[in-house]
């Protein structure tokens, strides 16, 4: 099949899910065959492979697997295919900037709650990042609240970032906790009383019949510690951001007193300084990309070879945009794990090799919020996020050409192609360039 | 460097003659009159950076791009007293002595220059006690210098020299004032002063900004400016003021007569309307960069580059007709309201339109990045259907920004003659698999990845955590 029956084909997938944005769609059986498949597991890319997606899921990614007689195929001859970008750490749909206080549902000072607060309830699957990061290969995000009146952030969701209405994966899919030096803001001052706090709040959670929660003294609501109560029991992952190694060991040895904890680091910019006792705590690591400065006191000893010491001494290790100030974009993600391969070439650092560099961005996020058996690789029985790509996806030259969520093929256009498109010649003609679409 | 002694010494005669005789305290007006631009010092905390050491160097069989525009496969640098002395194809005579760097499967270019950064100004540790960029105290403080908060300890220095090859960079004052203060354009090379990294020769530059954030800040604050059209009145007050100081000591340096009062936010902005000091305009928006555009005009100056410029592409044209550059990030967009019409086209539909356009990075990590920057901003562009080279591409990081900060004849390029500011890549730099190996700052080598000594360790990671790392 030539690029323009690609392009076709695609475009009449799409047509028909925007049509039918909610049902038949999910149905169809695709088969993207010829392209370089990347599994997303930490496995090497495989030449000529195949791709077949049926009711959303993907059935399956190799080589040799047999194209059903009933499957739409698209063929990827000269393209990458590989599963959609998972964006570990986001403010996708609740944030449209950082000026602009009133599209900004990150945190709530003024609330009387904390650990309570469900981000899942203000995803906007309209807004503008959502459809340009779509565009660039993105298709699932963990969103994350920030702190307000405590160093518990509240509840993270999982959501896609389909053009469908529904964009929550999995609502209230982890707890978010500060423990470090943005934590100890937000507890009071200091870190012994954001511990202090985490143990009166744990141990509300445990015994809410006991508790406080009525006095002027009282020191979480009702509603706070309800929502604690799945974090206590392991049901609902603690993902901690802390990035000083004392402090990684501070948060690891909260495994001894509440040993159903699930914790994920987040940030652990030192964490190659700990690597070991991260491991064998089997604490699985979301780690800030390409951090190598000492911007703030505890991430002195900042390096990019962090990701690589992690994944060498056995962490699950996945990166996020998260804490590097070139914007909150997500779509920097595969420049990130490819930057992590080009370490792999320099003398004294560490890097990831390809297949792992991927997984940093796919499957190993999902891993470390226990979800990777739903989504971030192209193994059987997957959610279909794929994505087709020009080129290899870690390269920054590299762009979709197709995407898929859920089964169903997305728009590669967004708002930025439509701007693009408007002033390609940016001279006014007949009418103003309003008149212009 | 003697020369350069020569040109200090004799600058230091003509002050103490000025000072000592010529124009005294109480001066009459039948004192002869200073000349135009001889009244005072212009250059009070002067250059005292020395290039390094090098070997003459000969880089072969690589991959050049010139940062002109041009691309030599199989060429040959060459390197000697500092400056670049030759480049050419394989068959370029190889003087004898010269110390060879094989390059077979690797790039060499210019040294990336940044012309935005505040990197010194907002160092790491991003403490409150290192927040020395904004003087967020008046929306008009051309009084300022950039210089004076440069703490030249900061290790991000190190990073944009090892990961991101720059080697020349404009540090500039912060966008919450109107008038920011003075920019100070470095080399990237430690000294204990920043006086020692100061780029001999380079022009001083004013930082402006308009939009959201001097309106913001100052608002905030209940006082003028709250408004965009707030900002622009507060602007051209001032301009009235600087092009009447501007008179008066002009009138002095030719006729004589009593000296007028010194004041240093206006020396700034004269030097401004002199063309001597050259204006970066933080600016997002379209409509907005047309206002200053015509206020430039109104008074008389010129608008260099406006800074990040998210919206520039739409009057790509209009830009090119002032001869104002735009200084760009990639595809940076949506952070705030006048950044949501950012798109990563940007860059290349001003250069397909014959503008002045370069990268830059506004940030201490993207500095270690710009040549993805640009990479990711040429990808954009040739989707879009623009036809540009990698070696023109490679512009937007060498000459373009050289001749913003008005240093082209100096660096910026490969050309005989010039600095020997130069990058050795082992791969493609528009890879994202590529890092410098080598780079050498007016001919001195000061990193190599294969040698940890020639890895800076600035104090401030003297002795933590840490020190000497890969970074």
């Amino acid at each position: 099949m030539t690029r323009s029956t690609l392009l076709r084909s695609v475009g009449g997938a799409l047509c028909a899910a925007l049509s039918f944005s909610s049902l038949p769609a999910l149905a169809e059986t695709i088969a993207i065959t010829g392209g370089t498949v990347a599994i997303g597991d930490g496995s090497q890319p495989i030449e000529n492979g195949t791709v077949v997606i049926a009711n959303g899921r993907i059935v399956a990614a190799g080589a040799g697997v047999a194209v059903p007689a009933s499957a739409t195929v698209i063929d990827a001859t000269g393209k990458w295919v590989s599963p959609g970008i998972v964006a570990g750490v986001s403010t996708l749909g609740v944030m449209e900037g950082y000026g602009m206080s009133e599209v900004n549902d990150l945190s709530a000072a003024k609330s009387p709650f904390s650990a309570a607060l469900d981000i899942s309830t203000a995803v906007n699957p309209n807004g503008q990042r959502i459809g340009t990061e779509r565009s660039a290969g993105i298709t699932r995000a963990f969103v994350i609240p920030s702190t307000g009146n405590t160093m518990f952030a509240g509840q993270g969701a999982v959501i896609d970032l389909g053009t469908d209405p529904d964009p929550v994966t999995r609502p209230r899919a982890f707890q978010y906790i500060e423990l470090g030096e943005e934590g100890m803001h937000a507890a009071g001052g200091s870190r012994p009383a954001a511990y202090a706090l985490l143990k009166a709040a744990l141990g509300a959670a445990a015994n809410p019949a006991s508790a406080d929660f009525v006095s002027k003294d009282a020191l979480i609501t009702r509603q706070d510690a309800e929502a604690l109560a799945p974090v206590l029991r392991g049901t609902q992952p603690l993902l901690v951001h802390v990035e000083r190694a004392s402090d990684i060991r501070s948060v690891l040895a909260l495994k001894k007193q509440y040993p159903a904890l699930k914790l994920v680091l987040v940030g652990a910019t030192e964490g190659w300084m700990v690597a070991n006792e991260i491991a064998s705590a089997r604490v699985p690591v979301i780690a800030a990309a390409l951090i190598d400065l000492p911007e703030k006191f505890e991430s002195i000893a900042a390096t990019q070879s962090n990701v690589g010491r992690l994944a060498k001494a056995g962490v699950t290790v996945a990166i996020s945009n998260a804490d590097i100030s070139e914007g909150p974009y997500e779509s920097f993600l595969p420049q990130y794990a490819g930057n992590l391969v080009a370490l792999t070439r320099m003398p004294g650092a560490q890097g990831l090799d390809w297949g792992a560099a991927l997984a940093s961005i796919t499957s190993k996020p999902a891993a470390a919020i226990g979800m990777d058996g739903e989504i971030g690789s192209l193994r059987a029985g997957r959610r279909a996020d794929v994505v087709v790509w020009d080129g290899d996806p870690l390269e920054l030259a590299s762009h979709p050409t197709a995407i898929f969520i859920d089964g169903v093929a997305q728009p590669t256009v967004s708002r930025q192609t439509r701007l693009r498109d408007r002033y390609l010649d940016p001279v006014e003609k007949a009418l103003p360039k309003a008149y212009e679409r | 460097m003697s020369n350069k002694f020569l040109y200090g010494a004799a600058m230091a005669l003509v002050l103490t003659a000025c000072s000592g005789g010529a124009a005294p305290k109480s001066a009459s007006s039948d004192a002869p009159p200073p000349g135009k631009g001889k009244a005072f010092d212009h250059d009070p905390f002067p250059s005292t950076y020395k290039p390094y050491p090098g070997v003459p160097t000969a880089i072969v069989h690589a991959t050049v791009y010139d940062g002109e525009g041009g691309r030599i496969e199989n060429g040959t640098v060459l390197l000697a007293d500092g400056k670049v002395v030759g480049v050419g194809g394989a068959d370029l005579a190889i003087p004898a002595g010269a110390k060879l760097i094989e390059g077979k499967g690797k790039w060499v270019t210019p040294g990336i220059i940044d012309v935005h950064s505040h990197l010194g100004d907002y160092p790491s540790p991003g403490v409150e006690a290192h927040s020395d960029g904004n003087e967020a105290t008046a929306p008009v403080t051309a009084q300022v210098w950039a210089e004076h908060s440069v703490w030249p300890q900061d290790p991000g220095f190190s990073r944009a020299l090892a990961n991101g090859g720059v080697t020349t960079l404009q540090i500039l004052p912060g966008s919450a004032n109107l008038f920011g203060g003075r920019s100070v354009t470095l080399k990237n090379v430690y000294a204990r002063t920043v006086q020692g990294m100061k780029f001999p020769g380079a022009p001083y530059g004013l930082k402006m900004a308009c939009g959201e954030n001097p309106k913001r800040v100052y608002g905030g604050k209940g006082r003028e400016p709250s408004t965009r059209m707030g900002n622009v009145a507060v602007d051209r007050q001032t301009w009235i003021k600087a092009t009447e100081y501007k008179r008066k000591w002009d009138k002095y340096e030719e006729k004589g007569g009593e000296p007028p009062s010194r004041d240093v936010a206006m020396d700034t902005l004269r030097g401004v309307l002199d063309g001597e000091i050259l204006v970066h305009n933080h600016c997002y928006r379209a409509d907005e960069m047309g206002i200053v555009l015509d206020m430039a005009k109104e008074f008389g100056y010129k608008v260099t580059a406006f800074h990040h410029a998210v919206e520039a592409y739409k009057i790509a044209d209009l830009l090119k007709a002032n001869g104002t550059c735009a200084a760009v990030w990639a595809n940076w967009y949506g952070f705030k309201m006048e950044s949501y019409d950012g798109i990563p086209e940007n860059l290349a539909i001003l250069h397909n339109a014959g503008a002045c356009v370069m990268i830059h990075s506004d940030d201490q990590n993207g500095i270690q990045r710009l040549n993805q920057e640009v990479a990711k901003a040429l990808a954009s562009g040739r989707r879009a259907g623009f036809q540009i080279s990698d070696e023109q591409a490679w512009t937007w990081l060498a000459i373009a920004p050289a001749k913003a900060l008005g240093i082209a004849d100096k660096t910026g390029s490969l050309k005989p003659g010039k600095m020997g500011d130069v990058v050795l890549w082992n791969g493609n730099p528009l890879s994202v698999y590529t890092r410098p190996e080598k780079v050498w700052v007016d001919g001195a080598m000061l990193y190599d990845a294969y040698d940890p000594k020639l890895r800076p360790v600035s104090d401030f990671e003297l002795g933590q955590p840490g020190e000497g790392d890969v970074k």
